[in-house]
């Protein structure tokens, strides 16, 4: 997992965050010069130091920076140059040189030039109608045109588009029912039709309610005891499902998920940006 | 109230150790590639001094790793840092993607001596093939997969096809794999027995929400079937059987609906829908999928006969003590049955009128 210790560091510093432990628990200036080391000529970072750059791993450096409130350690034109030209001419985005596109990465993007207040250096309508092209007639969104949709690849779409301030394009009720359409009889919920509950759809599916204003669609309190459920209660973490062996991933999906369900004693996560909302809000309003 | 069965087997994942995890995570490692000789030991490689991970004093999120990986990618630094693009390197990107096939730096460079030593694609299919069978959900293995594909051209399309074929025996809703067949399709060809296959697939599971996005995929982009338009007769009798199989099959019910997406005068004109709905309910089998596709041929203007009132009300009986019109019944029923949607159906009722206005005139502009 070293190639996307990056994402790991994400997963693992937000999550401390959400629980109003990073400054206690970590040494912030380490941790900056690690993320810094990460990035390569090209602007972009990669997952580790001597990996190459990818619009993936570039979005967990920024993030990582805006916990601490040090974006502006960053050479910004260099970053942005790096996913601008990222940008294909149909308006997706390509994860790094070699082409390989996805709606994963249309949020990445985006979520990345909103948090350096660049968005305006991509064609953000060729964006935006990339990502309705990826539309389906459940209302949902898939990794490209015709794709199956996802709870993931929704949760990406619709992030997009609520920082570009596009919602009006989604189907609010009918995507709502899709989604809410998830919850599984043990409160968890699932990404498509008849597959298993999983803690990180607690995350892509809530958010995504959230952020279309219907998230009251779902039954909130089972899937609280669902996420819970998860938890090994003797070692800490969380698991994808009961029982199962717990990692950062899944644990950091289960406390934001948590966090949006406004469980006591959490800081409040924004949906679209996947931070603190103190976070954006310090970012945004300045 | 109604089972709904899971044709979904319970995946044993990886159960809880004993050990605090903290924020370590395991390598994988690999059983077969543990028997070769040490890259130290191999004359090969005597005159290239490794490289190692410069993780620092305390690094963050600590991973352990094996010998052999740790070996193996000291030796890739060495010669990714030295962008030595020979026969060896390419040999030794194989041992560290076997070992850790989520490098996407390993596989990126693989790529870089492939192209400079202009080597043979065909053998990156075995090896794609060969960490497949070991774990197939791997963005790296697929990419690569479909830049070779590309490379190769039409000459790929029947192979591509097949291995997708092969995975989706093991797991047929894998994510990566249908989007790797859309591609092929797509880009290179091969719609001939897509639907055909599909039909296949759903015979072996009905409930395979993928099979039915995909048909929806051939209906539209096949170049020779002539779209919704000329298939949508078919496709509804289809879906209509299907449904009637396994009326708790969200998918099905879903794909019905969904081609009438922008064509609500004849949804609401087509006997043969009411008349399903009508089957279901009286059948006393799953009936919330049924009264949802009600409710909405309702909300578009279409006017229920006294059958289907009934059928309605049978479903909780006494559900319509307070005389409520057939919508608004529907609703109510749906609340008490589908309780885990509750605010959902009773956001429903509360826009009914708003609902059957806005249907109505959709009808009109036609």
């Amino acid at each position: 997992m070293e190639h996307l210790r990056i994402n790991g560091a994400y997963w693992g510093l937000t999550t401390l965050d959400i629980l109003d432990k990073l400054a206690a628990a970590v040494d912030q200036e380490t941790i900056i010069s690690w993320v810094m080391s990460c990035q390569h000529e090209s602007g972009g970072f990669g997952g580790n130091e001597g990996h190459d750059p990818h619009l993936l791993y570039t979005l967990s450096a920024i993030q990582i920076l805006a916990l601490f409130n040090k974006i502006d350690t960053l050479d910004i034109e260099k970053v942005t140059s790096y996913i601008t030209a990222l940008q294909n001419e149909d308006g997706s985005f390509s994860g790094d040189k070699w082409g390989e596109i996805d709606t994963r990465f249309s949020y990445v993007a985006i979520c990345s030039l909103a948090l350096l207040k660049q968005l305006d250096k991509i064609n953000v309508g060729k964006a935006v109608s990339y990502i309705i092209s990826c539309k389906n007639l459940d209302g949902g969104f898939g990794c490209t045109p015709g794709a199956e949709s996802h709870a993931g690849q929704i949760f990406c779409c619709v992030g997009a588009l609520a920082i570009t301030g596009s919602l009006h394009y989604v189907d609010k009720d009918l995507l709502g029912w899709w989604l809410c359409e998830r919850q599984v009889k043990s409160g968890g919920l699932n990404g498509r039709p008849e597959k298993l509950p999983d803690v990180c759809y607690s995350w892509w599916v809530l958010s995504s309610l959230i952020m279309i204003d219907r998230v009251h669609w779902i039954d909130k309190e089972k899937l609280v005891k669902f996420i819970l459920d998860c938890q090994d209660k003797e070692n800490g973490g969380i698991s994808d499902r009961p029982d199962d062996a717990v990692d950062v991933f899944h644990t950091y999906f289960g406390v934001a998920g948590l966090s949006l369900l406004e469980y006591p004693g959490l800081k409040a996560i924004d949906p679209a940006y996947a931070l603190p909302v103190d976070v954006i809000s310090r970012i945004l309003l300045h | 109230m109604f089972r709904i069965r899971s044709k979904v087997k319970y995946k044993k994942t990886n159960k809880r150790r004993d050990s605090p995890p903290s924020a370590e995570i395991e390598m994988d490692s690999d059983e077969d590639v543990s028997t070769v000789l040490p890259l130290s030991q191999r004359p090969e490689w005597s005159d290239i001094t490794p490289v190692p991970q410069n993780d620092g004093p305390n690094p963050v999120v600590p991973i352990a790793y094996s010998e052999q990986f740790a070996e193996t990618m000291s030796y890739f630094r060495a010669v990714y840092l030295a962008d030595e693009r020979s026969v060896r390197t390419l040999l030794l990107t194989a041992e560290a993607i076997h070992l850790n096939a989520g490098n996407y730096t390993v596989w990126q460079f693989r790529r870089v001596i492939i192209e400079a030593l202009n080597a043979d694609l065909h053998d990156e299919f075995d090896l794609v093939e060969q960490l497949a069978s070991k774990n197939s959900k791997n963005y790296q293995l697929w990419h690569h997969r479909r830049w070779v594909a590309e490379k190769l051209g039409t000459e790929a399309v029947s192979r591509e096809l097949e291995f997708t074929k092969k995975i989706f025996l093991n797991d047929a809703k894998h994510y990566h794999a249908w989007s790797h067949r859309q591609w092929v399709l797509l880009n290179l060809g091969g719609w001939e027995d897509e639907l055909a296959y599909c039909n296949e697939l759903l015979e072996v599971d009905i409930f395979n929400n993928s099979a039915w996005n995909q048909r929806y995929f051939v209906i539209t982009r096949h170049p020779k079937l002539g779209g919704i338009e000329a298939t949508l007769d078919s496709e509804v009798d289809y879906t209509i059987k299907a449904i009637l199989t396994k009326p708790e099959n969200e998918s099905s019910w879903r794909y019905l609906r969904g081609l009438y997406k922008n064509n609500m005068q004849s949804f609401v004109t087509n006997p043969k829908i009411p008349t399903l709905c009508l089957d279901v309910l009286t059948s006393k089998v799953y009936p919330v999928f049924a009264l949802s596709l009600l409710l909405d041929l309702i909300s578009n203007g279409f006017e229920p006969n006294q059958d289907l009132k009934n059928a309605v009300e049978a479903v909780v009986p006494e559900s319509n003590s307070q005389g409520l019109d057939i919508a608004a019944t529907i609703c109510t029923v749906l609340e008490i049955i589908d309780r885990m949607r509750v605010n959902y159906w009773g956001w429903r009722k509360n826009n009914l009128r708003s609902q059957v206005a806005e249907g109505v005139a959709n009808l009109s502009i036609h």
